[in-house]
């Protein structure tokens, strides 16, 4: 096949102001003439940088390209001058972002920014240049192109933006397009719209496509080969099947076994690789992954193996031969028979669950009042965030709540806990109706009841030393001595997996994932019963994330936990739940114990978003049939079943009566007139 | 909520770069060491005028009127034979304590509004608001005129009008500050586990929410010397012996065709201290901008 | 909320607040600790009679509101008062000396403006060069220098020393020069420094990274989409910048003896001519007023995003 960007040896700095510091180096790849390339990585691994790279746009971030060459057309990309790039750039290669609302220049109309984009790269009036774009919005999927064309970044959904942008890309027919993290930003059913996309324009266009992402599900089911990045370095190349039948590194071993899948034994603890991933500026010598890997020798920690051709792929491994050979190289090592005993079995056992609710909430809403700040303008609207939602969550139990962004799960979560008080309805706790309480009965009430956070650093007093951040509820509910405090708090550490002496360091210095051991050892630093996960894992690189859910579901099990789980990763949260809520638009529309959702979901949307969901292995590539269109502005939601909009089997009856929450198996609720 | 697997923290790297410190380090440096070196040296001079003044600012040589700089007189003579350079160094005491008193009062006074109605919010924050934003219709220095009009002459009702003129500006920052710390997920995640609110008051939004105003506060100093000696410039000083910058300018604008160094050096001494006070209030505003020093 | 319901609302908040600063500058005169009319005849010549009669003249013994809203009905029929030292009213006065202030206002807002907004872009595109450096200077000595200062001394170099350019009086556009110069470089300092961070911000944004990856030129990312970004929140502090310009000339028409309003203040505090002072910083507050609100429409029309937001 012939070549259509070889990339070899390439290496670029950034300039620091205490000297220069590599992002990448040695990376050397091609990418043939209508091949899609996935580069996979977590943070750090130099992905985005290798793509940005291509198109010099490191440049304008003080980086250079320090050695290499990165060859399209013959020519020589690390050599040309920024003039002579622009006439490669936005014609021969064309790039989409990650985030798109933020990717458009925000006082330009979209129409105006595409049409720019085909004037400056092609010989077109004006008039032929509007066409052509009515036509590319229209190609993308965009409904009306010609009131889009005259909107403003803002007035569009994240979706749609990014359809836009994939619309601009394709101004001057590239030949190749580099998408990084297209999809990252946007929810998993937008997400197989814009993934399927890029499939049927890059046929069409007959481009090559070379595509960043952190998720080996969106590789699986898009790339032809794989390249596998680690610390700024490939670390593996083959293509897709080649990957997922056999890695030969161990980290794309640990990374391929740390993903939940939708089918994954979930009484097994997750796979997961230890520690955490190197910063750029102290890298580890020699093989950068030594320190992590379960086969490091002392050869590993001295010499750094290249990327060599092991059984037709390459890889960069020492011992890749020996390692596929070995007996427990498809099997995960880093559990015992023991461990993988049903940790579940253990704790529905001990909680004798269904006996006991320990949350009850009834009929809870909450609405936000929205464009009322004129005097002049009469009509006030609601934004209804949660709307006459009704469950419990038993004692002990994990609780998993799902839905894309705008559906209200992280509201309800933020409601239960009383952090915003409910517009009617009534929450629970422990038998007591938590409205009733005065502002001290509710403080002391918190001691059972807390929550972590997605951010963990956000949600971390950044001036604060962790010893202080894990004593504060201790301090605030127990008047506990320093040296007591001091002592609790170094068990703590211990008990989360952390260093004692992190006592007297500040948050900045903790990686992703020991920031939010350390959000999870102050949420456990009261005994509480209750701990709301919102989101606490979703932004973690994967090989942490399973490190996470591990430790909670261990601490759920000895210190008896009921977790109310919320996530939009629908894999992970079928591996942690006993049940599982499905939100849409304010609304709880189906409830069923986790394998029941999953194996036979009875809502159309539970079915759409299961569908959606990419799955890691190539070999099972399915033909789709993911929800169509974007979820509806809580402000103005669709009358009758709000989901009828989207709903692949939506009938007269859906779009005039609101259908009932109600139960059609034992502890299966759904709200859908047609279950499936 | 948007997924946040995000590549920015792939981007490690251009994040430090986008701060604004890669500059030329050592010019830059220079700069602040010289400005912070003429701060110190004015408030030496302020303290110990008798120590550092080469003449008393009272005597007059009338040998010597209007006798331009040379080496015995390095800032020359007034109309009245005084040492212009014992005249500034004198002056400097009223100027700064006019600057200094007034930023305290003011920052004190408009940090305390700024905080009650960025933590209260609501109807609370709209009335403060309001009521800040009609402080406002009036710009400073007309404000501090009038307010110095109607309490007459005195350091102290000077110090009074460029105070009150200088809060509004106080209080809309620190406002901003309270509102976007209380909005961070750290002070809900410290009331999830029931800290009582006087407790994130003093623990988590105080301590994170001053460092811009004391940025404001260093830049203010220079603008409140600049109105304090504006207002004696026209006139709503003190009255007394020894005049204090503005005053000093004033006098010898009489005197330009004849002796020009009686109002340049005055003005040059307002000009060099409020010039390092934005030198170092600037650097301070890149070491504390949320903007630069964002973590997220 | 409608564009129509949102000019509607900036308008009657900006009445609200001219409203507001009328109640604030009576009572910066009347309330505050010092009294009146000790202040504005000298203690040592007034006789106690001298004392009750101008306080009778003011209606100084009357309650607060009742002389407040003698002094608003007043107000809202053209009467600003009277001046203690003449009777003259006040703002006959001010407006016969108005066109001056308005006309050096204008000239230094243009000034600072084109000043201000050339070196602040040049200034960040061009980081770190040259141009940057000087515009940083620039910047940093308009906003330290003192008016008065810059002044004297445009008139030591251009009037005394060169001759170039009169420096007093307020006929002609030769008087304007100094003047505007000298209150112009204020307005540049603040806008330079507003400017040159406002492009620095936008410089840093994402979409300059696909306007780049479009391959568009360096001019056209810069001049067409990283100024119009940067230029939208300029637009307010610029508008603030007009005003403060508007009190800077009660200073420069001292320091240039120009027959504006400024001068009328000036002369007033010599006199402790107090209703004159109030007058005019009354009217001061409203033209301040007005500016803004000018700014604040203008900029729901230029910001697209205001423009459109439902």
């Amino acid at each position: 096949m012939e070549k259509l960007l070889d990339i070899q040896h390439l290496k670029v700095d950034f300039t620091m102001k205490d000297g220069d510091l590599t992002a990448i180096k040695d990376v050397s790849l091609h990418i043939n003439i209508g091949e899609t390339v996935c580069i996979v990585g977590e943070s750090g691994s130099g992905k985005s940088v290798t793509s940005k790279a291509i198109m010099r746009l490191i440049d304008y971030e003080n980086g250079k390209i320090s050695a290499g060459s990165i060859v399209l057309d013959g020519m020589d990309l690390a050599q040309l001058s920024q003039k002579k790039l622009r006439s490669i750039c936005g014609k021969k290669v064309a790039m989409i972002f990650q985030e798109p609302m933020a990717a458009f220049d925000p006082v330009f109309t979209i129409g105006s920014q595409i049409i720019e984009t085909i004037l400056e790269n092609k010989q077109f009036t004006k008039l032929q240049a509007k066409e052509r774009a009515l036509y590319l919005l229209n190609r993308v999927g965009i409904s009306d192109p010609a009131l889009r064309l005259n909107q403003y970044p803002n007035e569009l959904s994240g979706g749609m933006l990014q359809r836009a942008m994939i619309a601009m890309a394709l101004a001057c027919g590239p030949d190749l397009l580099i998408a990084d993290e297209p999809t990252t930003a946007l929810d998993v059913t937008i997400q197989a719209q814009i993934l399927k996309l890029l499939q049927e324009i890059k046929e069409e266009f007959g481009m090559s496509i070379l595509l960043i992402t952190h998720d080996m599900g969106v590789a699986a089911q898009m790339a032809d080969r794989i390249i596998v990045m680690y610390a700024g370095r490939i670390v593996e190349y083959a293509t897709v099947s080649q990957m997922f039948e056999l890695p030969h590194h161990p980290y794309t071993r640990g990374l391929l076994q740390s993903i939940t899948t939708i089918d994954s034994d979930r009484s097994k603890k997750l796979y997961s690789i230890n520690g955490s991933i190197p910063g750029l500026a102290d890298l580890p010598p020699g093989c950068q992954f030594h320190p992590r890997c379960p086969f490091a020798t002392e050869r590993c920690s001295m010499e750094l193996p290249p990327l060599r051709e092991v059984n037709d792929r390459y890889t960069a491994c020492w011992y890749a031969e020996d390692l596929v050979e070995s007996f427990d190289w498809k099997q995960p090592s880093g559990e015992t028979k023991n461990d993988r005993h049903s940790i579940k079995e253990i704790v529905l056992s001990d909680s004798k669950r269904g006996s006991e609710p320990l949350f009850t909430i009834q009929q809870l809403s909450k609405f936000y009042p929205i464009g009322k700040k004129s005097p002049f303008s009469r009509n006030s609207s609601y934004l209804r965030a949660v709307e006459n939602v009704t469950f419990t969550i038993e004692k002990g139990e994990t609780f998993g709540l799902v839905g894309e962004s705008g559906s209200g799960k992280s509201t309800l979560g933020r409601v239960l806990l009383q952090l915003e008080k409910p517009t009617s309805g009534k929450v629970f706790f422990q038998g007591q109706d938590l409205s009733k309480l005065d502002a001290k009965e509710l403080r002391e009430k918190r001691r059972n009841m807390q929550m972590i956070y997605q951010d963990p650093y956000g949600s971390v007093n950044p001036r604060w030393k962790v010893g202080d951040i894990i004593g504060e509820p201790l301090q605030v509910h127990d008047s506990l001595s320093a040296k007591d405090k001091h002592d609790r708090v170094q068990d703590l550490l211990e008990v989360v997996g952390l260093n004692k002496s992190s006592f007297n360091l500040y948050p900045h210095e903790f990686s992703g994932g020991q920031r939010q051991r350390i959000a999870i050892a102050r949420a456990i630093a009261l005994n509480p019963q209750f701990i709301l996960a919102d989101e606490a894992v979703s932004a973690l690189d994967v090989s942490v994330q399973a490190q996470i859910v591990n430790l909670l579901q261990d601490l759920q099990r000895e210190r008896d936990l009921t977790y109310l789980f919320i996530a939009h990763g629908l894999n992970i949260v079928r591996h942690v739940s006993d049940r599982i809520g499905v939100m849409y638009l304010g609304q709880m529309v189906e409830m069923a114990p986790s394998e029941t959702l999953f194996l036979h979901p009875a809502h159309h949307y539970t079915k759409g978003l299961i569908d959606s969901i990419p799955i890691a292995d190539p070999a099972r590539t399915r033909e789709r049939i993911s929800l169509k269109g974007e979820i509806p502005s809580p402000a103005n939601p669709p009358a009758g079943c709000r989901f009828h909009t989207r709903c692949p089997a939506a009938t007269a009856r859906c779009r005039e009566e609101q259908p009932i929450f109600r139960e059609i198996h034992t502890g299966h609720w759904v709200a859908c007139h047609d279950p499936l | 909520m948007k997924e946040v697997v995000n590549t920015k923290t792939v981007l490690h790297v251009p994040k430090w770069k986008f701060t604004k410190q890669k500059t030329n380090f050592s010019v830059e440096n220079l700069f602040i060491l010289g400005a912070g070196m003429v701060v110190i040296f004015i408030i030496l001079c302020a303290l110990f005028p008798k120590w550092i003044a080469p003449y008393s600012p009272t005597f007059m040589d009338t040998s010597l009127i209007l006798s331009p700089p040379n080496s015995a007189h390095w800032f020359g003579t007034d109309y009245f034979g005084r040492d212009v350079l014992s005249l500034v160094i004198y002056g400097s005491s009223d100027s700064l304590i006019i600057g200094i008193a007034s930023v305290l009062i003011g920052g004190l006074i408009g940090g305390i509004i700024g905080s009650v109605s960025g933590y209260f919010g609501g109807i609370i924050d709209v009335v403060v608001m309001r009521l800040i934003e009609i402080l406002m219709t009036i710009p400073g220095i007309l404000l501090a005129l009038a307010i110095a009009a109607a309490l007459g002459p005195g350091l102290m009702n000077i110090v009074l009008a460029v105070a009150v003129s200088s809060i509004p500006g106080y209080a809309r920052v620190m406002r901003g500050q309270l509102m976007s710390i209380k909005k961070r997920k750290y002070v809900e995640a410290s009331r999830s586990i029931g800290t009582p609110e006087w407790r994130i008051f003093l623990w988590h939004l105080l301590p994170n929410s001053w460092s811009p105003l004391l940025v404001m506060a260093t830049i203010g100093l220079g603008t409140s010397i600049l109105i304090g000696s504006g207002l004696s410039f026209l006139g709503l000083g003190i009255i007394k012996e020894i005049p204090d910058w503005g005053a000093l300018l004033s006098q010898g604008r009489g005197y330009l065709t004849v002796g020009w160094w009686i109002s340049t050096f005055p003005g040059l001494a307002i000009t060099l201290f409020v010039l390092s006070v934005n030198i170092i209030g600037d650097k301070l505003r890149d070491t504390f901008d949320p903007k630069t020093s964002r973590t997220r | 909320m409608t564009l129509v319901n949102k000019v509607l609302l900036k308008i009657s908040t900006a009445f609200v607040s001219i409203i507001g600063s009328s109640i604030l500058v009576f009572s910066i005169i009347y309330l505050l600790p010092g009294d009146p009319v000790l202040s504005m005849i000298d203690p040592s010549v007034a006789t106690p009679e001298m004392v009750a009669n101008l306080r009778k003249e003011l209606g100084l013994n009357q309650p607060f509101y009742i002389q407040f809203s003698e002094y608003f009905m007043n107000v809202l029929q053209g009467d600003f008062g009277q001046s203690v030292v003449n009777s003259e009213p006040v703002l006959p006065k001010i407006v016969e000396h108005f066109p001056a202030t308005l006309a050096l206002t204008i000239t230094s807002a243009v000034l600072s403006v084109v000043i201000g907004v050339t070196f602040g872009v040049l200034s960040a595109i061009y980081r770190n060069k040259w141009i940057d450096i000087i515009a940083r200077i620039i910047g940093l000595f308009g906003i330290s220098m003192p008016t008065f200062w810059s002044g004297i001394l445009l008139i030591l170099i251009f009037s005394v020393y060169l001759n170039w350019l009169p420096s007093i009086g307020s006929d002609g556009w030769k008087t304007l020069v100094l003047p505007s110069l000298s209150l112009g470089l204020v307005g540049a300092g603040f806008i330079i420094r507003m400017v040159r961070n406002s492009m620095l911000d936008v410089i840093n944004e994402q979409f300059i990274v696909t306007l780049r990856a479009k391959g568009l030129s360096e001019r056209v990312v810069m001049y067409r989409h990283a100024l119009r970004n940067a230029l939208i929140p300029a637009i307010t502090i610029i508008g603030l910048n007009i005003g403060e310009l508007l009190a800077g000339t009660v200073v420069i028409e001292t320091v240039f003896s120009r027959q504006g309003i400024g001068r009328i203040v000036a002369d007033a505090i010599m006199a402790k001519d107090l209703p004159v002072i109030q007058g005019v910083v009354f009217f001061s507050a409203i033209v301040y007023v007005v500016i803004n609100l000018l700014v604040d429409l203008s900029y729901s029309f230029i910001d697209p995003r205001v423009r459109r937001a439902h």
